[in-house]
């Protein structure tokens, strides 16, 4: 674990709520309360649609709290910008009508008024880092989804955002694609030192990723605990198990009383 | 021809997606497989003229065809006529795709935009545009302006819902994915929204060619039994009245012609943009 600076994301109190049928509004995320840190990897896991997605969305700036509120750097949110990139699960979220290089280019072009030839130079250095030179050509749809992922951090790390927020980013990869852009991502990481905030449903990914795992509960989401995982990499290391186990107590509430050894961790 | 007939008649439905018979006709060029149908098209209609001795007055032999374009070709009365009506018809569509992507623009971003939009074209739409020209000329006059302002009315709608259409398809993540970027009002609109809705953009202005293109035609008839010259179907009008009937087939040639002209034309915008960026499979 990095030493921890001043938080860098606060959020107090957050309650998220959409509408819903009859004009009422449904309330997705309760109270939800935590700090990510200055160059930390924070991960939100819970279970499928209970509203993780839709924390990171107001963290974005995609969506306003109904209630509570999120600063970062100490300035409250108003809209979303580059200084928070997101890279989504959904592969459309490269313009289908630009190559890999020219979305790049185009980005940081728009989001940091940088001309053609440094952003050009600019793009070029992050497709190297994130793997992906030899497809900057290609547009979009001839790509794999690995590669078109990879080309999403590339150029959501082109941007040189204070915080690098990830939706489910590998939810819709295989298994093997998943694991190797999880060993690149925290390579990335360690290059650039951004502040992470990661949404997944994978407690291996989480433990993988995470200095600090926040649980979620099933709809409406509230917190249950943050977990320490930091130094916890090694899949076959005890420690690794250990928490696994914890971590499903958590998100699985009902299993862990079934299975006691499991719920014996706690 | 006949066999095939027989086949697809006795054929089990599922056989309707297996591609078709292979045969020595299935392996010629498609070029040539159209060139033949024509040719066949045109020996029919010539031994139509042989043998069933119409007068010509009523209906004009392939060669008298032929020779009546090339003639009107060479003095320029045709490629003046054909121009005119293409000068008409580009001004008529650029007013009329203006403002049909300013409507669907405006639609976008607010309600009011959107509910305008709705009643205009629910009003407007199912107006056969052709049906203003009356109005058009005791506005205008029997001037191309006319013209250009029933052209534009028969483009706006089919710009405007297609476009507007393409914009609400966007996806979710596209939008996000711009607004990340810090994207918003005109420039997201040329950037973003213009690109992604290409696909609703380009079939809009393919609509809109063919019903310009009606209107232009019917129009101009119109002002040639008015009266006033100008433009292909003032020449077919002209070519009735003074019973020129090669030149009326010929006038009828040469809009099909152009037709086929332009379709190959959006054809090739479509392969540059949306079929290359993997937004549309190509026919």
């Amino acid at each position: 674990m990095p030493t921890l600076g001043a938080p860098i994301v606060r959020a107090e109190g957050v309650v998220m709520a959409y509408p819903g049928e009859g004009g009422q509004s449904v309330v997705a995320v309760e109270a939800a309360t935590f700090d990510v840190y200055a160059g930390e990897k924070f991960v939100i896991i819970g279970p499928s649609g209970c509203g993780k997605t839709t924390l990171l969305k107001a963290v974005a700036g995609f969506m306003q709290p109904a209630a509570g509120r999120i600063t970062v750097g100490g300035k409250p949110l108003e809209k979303p910008g580059p200084d928070r990139a997101v890279v989504f699960q959904d592969f459309d979220q490269l313009f289908p009508w630009r190559t890999v290089r020219d979305n790049v280019v185009y980005a940081l072009r728009v989001a940091k008024n940088m001309n053609k030839r440094d952003a050009g130079a600019r793009a070029d250095e992050v497709l190297a880092l994130v793997d992906i030179a030899r497809a900057a050509d290609r547009y979009p749809h001839q790509l794999s989804g690995g590669m078109k992922q990879r080309a999403a951090i590339a150029r959501a790390v082109a941007l040189e955002p204070t915080i690098l927020l990830m939706d489910e980013p590998f939810g819709a990869l295989d298994a093997i694609t998943r694991n190797q852009l999880q060993i690149e991502l925290n390579r990335i990481w360690e290059r650039t030192g951004v502040t992470l905030i990661l949404v997944t449903h994978s407690i291996q990914e989480a433990i993988y990723l995470g200095h600090r795992v926040m649980v979620m509960s099933s709809f409406p989401a509230h917190v249950r605990e943050i977990v320490e995982t930091s130094g916890v990499d090694d899949p076959s290391d005890d420690r690794f198990a250990e928490l696994t186990g914890h971590l499903r107590s958590l998100l699985v509430p009902a299993v862990a009383e079934r299975a006691p050894i499991a719920a014996g961790i706690e | 021809m006949s066999a095939r007939l027989e086949r697809s008649a006795t054929a089990p439905p599922a056989a309707l997606d297996t591609p078709r018979s292979e045969g020595r006709w299935t392996n010629l060029p498609a070029a040539l497989r159209y060139a033949i149908i024509l040719t066949l098209l045109v020996a029919i209609w010539q031994t139509y003229i042989t043998l069933a001795h119409v007068p010509p007055l009523l209906f004009a032999a392939p060669l008298d065809v032929l020779q009546s374009i090339m003639k009107d070709v060479q003095s320029g009365l045709l490629v003046n006529a054909t121009l005119h009506t293409l000068q008409v018809l580009v001004l008529g569509i650029f007013f009329g795709a203006t403002i049909g992507f300013a409507l669907a623009s405006f639609a976008v971003f607010s309600r009011f935009g959107h509910d305008l939009l709705t009643v205009l074209s629910a009003i407007l739409n199912p107006l056969p545009s052709i049906a203003i020209l009356p109005l058009a000329m005791i506005w205008f006059g029997l001037k191309p302006e006319s013209i250009v302002f029933v052209v534009a009315l028969a483009t706006i709608w089919p710009v405007a819902m297609n476009t507007d259409t393409g914009f609400r398809t966007i996806s979710n993540t596209t939008q996000m994915a711009a607004r990340n970027l810090g994207l918003h009002g005109w420039r997201l609109v040329v950037d973003i929204l213009l690109p992604a809705a290409l696909p609703y953009i380009i079939t809009g202005l393919k609509s809109a060619w063919a019903f310009g293109w009606r209107t232009v035609v019917a129009a101009e008839l119109v002002f040639g039994v008015a009266g006033s010259s100008g433009g292909l179907g003032w020449y077919i009008n002209d070519a009735r009245y003074f019973l020129r009937t090669p030149s009326i087939f010929g006038g009828l040639i040469v809009i099909s012609l152009l037709g086929i002209a332009v379709e190959a034309i959006f054809t090739m915008i479509e392969r540059r943009t949306v079929v290359r960026w993997g937004m549309k499979t190509a026919k």
